[in-house]
């Protein structure tokens, strides 16, 4: 397979945005690369940057391996993203907004309605209710891979708790402290006002009539593998962390128990999943959410972000349709690619799929965090065997797409430097007509040799992420 | 501010307050034993730190006899002790994690190493590199908590709350100390010669012996270690120093619930501010330190049925 090199050209020359840091590093002695990489890693323990890992002790925490070889992206190339990130989250919001209400899409036969209306993600108690700015996808991190010939696709779109926009802040601010010298010679665009933007947003969809809204960020607790992140973005933005157990509703009104009494709560930057968020509702065994917020919601005295439903959008049965989202609502050909994807429920596209297994990546669709999933080429026999007999006795719970050379980049390993995959997770804000970003996101790469799997809970590491301002 | 914040934030506080003087108590005792006294003078004083936490039975639990090893191993590093430094030290740290966007990054990162380091430390280990020192290291952690709550969190009611805890917690500790070694150093009232070195090391224990000398300027007698834990405002572990901190920083917080807490506070502020110590002596200063403590556990008590966990208002 041909990788494309981030850093390094067809010829072994480095490519032109990378000049400057290749001279830097070529010049710095490698006692110093090793001590603030040890400095970074202790700094990393110290603040507590850390996540836990499902199936592990309780309570347990490890860090997210950061790596010093930044990952850069020219101007030119960021702006033609961000455009055609801007036009798919756009068209995403406008999908929830109409499958939620008049259901044009499937009236137009651009998707088949059972595809949606059975998908075990779409709300039915979301049906008719307006959300403010009709924005549903408030957060969005869509993940980038480049291929071989340096093509960007769109791997997925995550729409409902998106995470790791904290390591994109923390690894910014790690890069500047070990290496000043570094942010003097390159423009690097800064991204550390991400948490204003955020918090601007949420303010922004407050429900109608509140000027000055109590926006707050909602965590499943202590416990929960990205309660850093949660804790970070509360703290940022000034605002309150609150659990369930911290909210309650009476009288379709949602308040927060203070040391002062009940408090107003408008805007709620929730970090739990549906299923979690009104036991009254939804899973009735959970604790983790607050009895009959869904109703508070529906009758619009507070905001959730993301809205209830947006797992039908990004789920990965549907994601093979959002090319035809993109036409149908804006009228535009889609700007970032979507990866070829054979949908085992068709008889034809599964027979495809088990016929070239070894060649193929095989997705649950409802799973993420690279739990579930089948990489053809790096599997053993057996696994492609359990991946055949899980695929014929549910297909339309798999879909298969054809593996990518996901891009590499120069990473410190034990042996030294080497090439190592990678991808891009860009975090998209949307409120009303306005959708931004901070240049650049999150970069992910696999620590181990050869590996296509970038997720931190398989081992994958982070690296900061440049966009080069002309 | 979220009651479940300002409990977090309570008990935090607590906690590193309660290592230090347990740190403290600890390393006095332990200093004292390695002074002549008799087998039975030194047993007495270790049981007397498993009784000053009521720890007795728990204690039995795990060990047959009383030693200066056994209770040490038990109060430094005892996992399953819930009173140890150790597990002190865990739970500040834990309720410093579930409030981590509340306090500010250093307060954070002071708790956490501390924790870590605390951690990775066997007590063999301790023991073999001078069990002082490593009491020296929780009082300089604690010492480092405090300033950087002082030096970096804004003086709102998160830090009224952190203040609070505290406070409480050594107004509890403090009494619990005199109690313990007062009845140890005088068992049958004033009679007998004082033992200068015993009460010299009560004295360090809450960092007062310098204080002392400075204060009075004289011997040691017992009346007037009394005074000075109880009764002296200006000396940072006395009672009097604590209750007015307690009022200050409940007055500070109050909300509509809490007027029959302040009460409280107030009336028991009043009982030091115009004590004398012959009157407490005279009372039997046994008596009146449980009188005292049982007033601040309900104190404690009020604060979180006011603040910490109020009862839904939804329901």
């Amino acid at each position: 397979m041909n990788f494309y090199n981030e850093m390094i050209d067809a010829n072994d020359g480095v490519r032109a945005h990378y000049q400057g840091y290749d001279q830097w590093l070529k010049a710095t002695p490698p006692e110093r690369i090793a001590r603030k990489r040890a400095e970074a890693d202790l700094a990393f323990h110290r603040v507590g940057i850390t996540f836990a890992v499902y199936g592990e002790e309780a309570g347990k925490e490890r860090l997210i391996p950061f790596d010093i070889i930044p990952r850069i992206i020219p101007s030119a190339e960021w702006k033609s993203l961000q455009s055609g990130l801007r036009q798919r989250v756009k068209a995403l919001n406008m999908f929830l907004h109409d499958i939620y209400h008049d259901q044009e899409i499937l009236k137009a036969g651009k998707i088949p309605a059972e595809q949606i209306l059975n998908n075990a993600q779409y709300r039915p108690v979301m049906k008719g209710v307006d959300v403010p700015g009709g924005i549903y996808a408030h957060i969005a991190g869509v993940d980038i891979v480049r291929a071989g010939a340096g093509e960007f696709y769109v791997l997925e779109d995550n729409l409902r708790v998106p995470s790791g926009v904290s390591y994109m802040l923390e690894d910014r601010k790690m890069m500047m402290r070990l290496f000043p010298e570094l942010f003097a010679k390159h423009k690097v665009a800064p991204v550390h006002h991400y948490p204003d933007m955020l918090l601007e947003k949420l303010r922004a969809v407050a429900p109608q009539g509140v000027n000055d809204p109590t926006v707050v960020v909602m965590t499943p607790g202590a416990y929960n593998s990205a309660y850093f992140e949660h804790t970070f973005l509360a703290q940022q933005m000034g605002v309150e962390l609150v659990e369930g157990r911290d909210l309650f509703v009476k009288d379709e009104v949602v308040y927060m128990q203070t040391t002062q009494g009940p408090q107003r709560v408008d805007v709620i930057y929730r970090r739990i999943d549906d299923d979690y968020m009104d036991p009254t509702v939804f899973r009735a065994e959970s604790t983790l959410g607050v009895p009959g917020i869904l109703k508070a919601y529906q009758a619009g005295n507070v905001t959730l972000a993301n809205a209830i439903g947006t797992g039908v959008a990004d789920d990965k049965s549907i994601y093979p349709y959002v090319p035809e989202m993109i036409r149908f609502y804006l009228g535009e050909e889609p700007k970032l690619n979507n990866v070829p994807t054979y949908m085992c429920r068709k008889p034809d596209d599964l027979k495809y799929v088990l016929d070239h297994l070894p060649e193929l990546v095989v997705k649950e669709v409802h799973g993420a965090g690279g739990y579930g999933m089948l990489v053809g080429p790096a599997a053993s026999k057996e696994q492609i065997e359990h991946f055949r007999q899980l695929l014929i006795a549910k297909p339309d719970g798999y879909i298969g797409q054809p593996t990518l050379a996901l891009s590499n980049c120069p990473t410190f390993v034990e042996e030294g430097i080497a090439p190592r995959h990678l991808d891009l997770r860009p975090f998209v804000l949307s409120s009303g007509k306005c959708v931004n970003m901070v240049p650049g996101g999150l970069t992910r790469v696999a620590l181990t040799k050869g590996s296509l799997v970038v997720n931190s809970s398989q081992g994958g590491g982070t690296k900061d992420t440049w966009v080069l301002e002309d | 501010m979220l009651s479940r914040t300002a409990d977090h934030l309570f008990w935090m506080s607590r906690y590193i307050e309660r290592a230090e003087n347990l740190a403290r108590l600890l390393d006095v005792t332990w200093q004292m034993s390695l002074v002549p006294q008799s087998l039975e003078a030194a047993n007495q004083n270790w049981n007397a730190i498993i009784a000053l936490n009521s720890l007795e039975e728990t204690y039995a639990k795990k060990y047959s006899e009383i030693t200066a090893e056994n209770v040490l191993r038990f109060m430094v590093s005892d996992a399953d002790n819930f009173a140890s430094i150790h597990s002190c030290l865990r739970m500040a740290r834990e309720n410093a994690h579930a409030v981590r966007g509340t306090i500010t990054t250093e307060m954070w990162e002071t708790l956490n190493a501390t924790w870590l380091e605390a951690r990775e430390k066997s007590f063999e280990q301790l023991l073999n590199a001078g069990i002082s020192e490593f009491f020296e290291w929780v009082k300089m952690r604690s010492s480092l908590s405090r300033g950087t709550t002082l030096g970096t969190l804004l003086q709102d009611k998160a830090y009224h709350f952190i203040r609070l805890g505290t406070l409480l917690e050594r107004a509890d500790n403090t009494a619990r100390i005199l109690d313990v070694k007062y009845h140890v150093l005088r068992p049958h009232g004033d009679e007998g010669a004082t033992d200068f070195y015993q009460w010299g090391a009560l004295l360090r224990s809450v960092s007062a012996f310098e204080v002392y000398r400075k204060v009075y300027r004289d011997v040691i007698t017992p009346e007037r270690v009394a005074e000075l834990l109880i009764l002296r405002e200006d000396m940072p572990r006395s009672l009097h120093f604590c209750m007015n901190g307690v009022v200050k920083n409940l007055d500070l917080i109050a909300n509509r619930h809490s007027g029959e807490t302040q009460r409280q506070a107030g009336l028991l502020h009043a009982k030091l501010h115009y004590a004398r110590v012959e009157d407490i002596l005279e009372q039997g200063l046994h008596e009146w330190l449980t009188d005292f403590m049982d007033h601040i556990y309900m104190l404690g008590d009020g604060i979180s049925k006011d603040f910490l966990v109020p009862m839904a208002e939804a329901a």
